[in-house]
């Protein structure tokens, strides 16, 4: 227990005291989801959105693949970017394992499609609700879509905040193609799963506090966004 | 918006959904100038029938033709419709009227003024910065209302418009719609309160199970329905309640044989 105590002294110290380490590990976490987010919600949304509007053949299918798709096992995804990126992969020529760069990629597959299938559900149920009257009004799914994205804007920042979170809190996928490498591809995930197995408890304990302040924080802002949204429009 | 749209005729229109045939050969025509009120029970097609006249759903057989001279174009830009239950979008009161407006082509810098006046003939400007999702059943209708009345169609259709209002509400409501036929938009609406029917009125369509059973001026219709279900319905007997939709092709029904 004391051992315990002590790390978590050490630990508050070090984030305090912005150590250097700790810093550039959170700072390179922040980059490489955030990069990850940017880009997942650049496609996410949009697809998300034209799957809940238009009709098209095989469009089941891209329902029922978005849907399964939330659920990915990070190390699958960690092992197939790897196996691409690799070497003797079809994009080995890149040079691009272990970067953060692959890392943003693996995050980029993991959370499009949970950000795409969020929408889809989110604008399919508000196009339910304003169809006929914005028909009458003379706008079809296309014109319309600006509308509804603006008008599920709530709701959308929370389903891009789901994607920031699972990018964010996952291990698997940034270990596998980033490989842990210290001031290189180092982030909060793999660090605090290094530190621990090397015993140096107070920067991972640091680290993890790090984290779970920002995932609740995350989670605590879809919340306090889902209910303002509801005040305000009902 | 010159050029008329109008006279507006159905020929032969029937609908079909799931192969239930929900509106019946309806041969109708709207003339310009007069108010129009369908009636008739719960679920006889008067949505269906409104929607089918807007161009919001396409019949099965048949055809409804815009005969004026703008009606070949886009007569649907020269429409609106204000629905049974009001669909507001999750904005501001004054932008729910600005969106429209917007769709229609109307240039921002015209919009303002537009809007103030919709909102206001509506009663509705105190509430123009308030969210419209939060605003009381009868407040929505009204911004339905004004929302329909900011586009200057040249006809507009109400479906239920003062269904759930109070009576305050209620008569509001029917000024706004008297206000709205009175500025030269074809009023064609339906309702549930034969007391608004009377009152708003020029003409009366009773449907009943789809079909057309009679279209009359409403002076002539009200004193005397030469439809036996009609005169029933507007007398406020039970007829066509146990007839009712429940038993659609009931043997029972003594109705049914001309039906289907
Ligand atoms: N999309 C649909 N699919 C199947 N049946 C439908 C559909 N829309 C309407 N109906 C049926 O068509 C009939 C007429 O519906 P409609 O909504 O036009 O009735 P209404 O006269 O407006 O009734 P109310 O007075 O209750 O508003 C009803 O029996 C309804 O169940
Ligand atoms: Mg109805």
């Amino acid at each position: 227990m004391n051992d315990f105590g002590d790390a978590f002294w050490a630990a508050f110290q070090l984030v305090v005291s912005l150590d250097a380490d700790l810093t550039e590990i959170v700072g390179l976490s922040l980059q490489v989801s955030l990069t990850a987010v940017f880009i997942a919600a650049l496609i996410g949304l949009p697809l998300g959105a034209a799957v809940a509007l238009f009709r098209f053949p095989g469009r089941m299918a891209v329902v029922v693949i978005l849907n399964a798709f939330m659920g990915l096992p990070p190390v699958v995804v960690g092992l197939v970017v790897y196996l691409l990126l690799s070497r003797a992969g079809p994009f080995g020529v890149l040079g691009l394992l272990f970067t953060p760069t692959a890392m943003i990629i693996a995050q980029v597959i993991l959370i499009t499609p949970i950000i795409a299938a969020l929408t889809r559900q989110v604008i399919e149920d508000l196009w339910s609700e304003y169809e006929e009257q914005l028909r009458s009004l003379g706008a079809g799914p296309a014109r319309a879509l600006t509308a509804l994205l603006w008008d599920g804007r709530f709701s959308l920042v929370t389903a891009v905040l789901a994607g920031f979170g699972r990018a964010s809190a996952e291990v698997g996928a940034v270990m596998i193609v980033g490989g842990n490498i210290d001031h290189v591809s180092r982030v909060m995930t793999t660090a605090i799963a290094l530190e621990v197995s090397k015993g140096d408890l107070a920067l991972a304990l640091g680290l993890g506090l790090i984290l779970l302040v920002l995932s609740t924080g995350i989670n605590g802002a879809a919340f306090l966004i889902k209910e303002m949204a509801l005040k305000r429009h009902a | 918006m010159t050029e008329a749209i109008l006279p507006l005729a159905l020929e032969n229109v029937s609908l079909e959904i799931g192969g239930v045939r929900l509106i019946k050969d309806i041969q109708c025509r709207f003339e310009a100038g007069p108010r129009s009120v369908v009636i008739g029970p719960n679920g006889a097609g008067k949505s269906l029938f409104l929607r089918l006249c807007h161009g919001l759903i396409a019949p099965t057989s048949g055809a409804g033709r815009w005969q004026g001279p703008a009606g070949a174009a886009q007569p649907g830009a020269a429409q609106a419709m204000v629905f049974q239950r009001p669909v507001m979008l999750r904005r501001s009161v004054a932008a729910n009227v600005d969106y429209a407006l917007k769709l229609k082509g109307h240039a921002r810098a015209e919009r303002a003024e537009i809007i103030d006046e919709a909102l206001a003939r509506c009663g509705l400007r105190r509430l123009r910065d308030q969210p419209a999702r939060v605003l009381s059943f009868g407040e929505q209708q009204k911004l339905a209302l004004a929302r329909a009345w900011a586009l200057r169609p040249q006809v507009l259709f109400l479906d239920e418009p003062t269904a759930s209002l109070d009576p305050a509400a209620t008569h509001a409501v029917e000024e706004i719609v008297q206000a709205i036929h009175d500025a030269g938009t074809r009023i064609i609406m339906t309702t549930h309160d034969l007391g608004q029917a009377r009152r708003l009125s020029d003409e009366v369509l009773f449907l009943h199970r789809g079909r057309l059973l009679e279209h009359a001026e409403a002076g002539a219709f009200f004193e005397n329905p030469k439809n036996d279900l009609a005169q029933a319905f507007v007398r406020g007997e039970l007829l066509w309640w146990r007839y009712g939709r429940d038993n659609r092709r009931a043997e029972a029904d003594p109705t049914a044989e001309d039906l289907d």
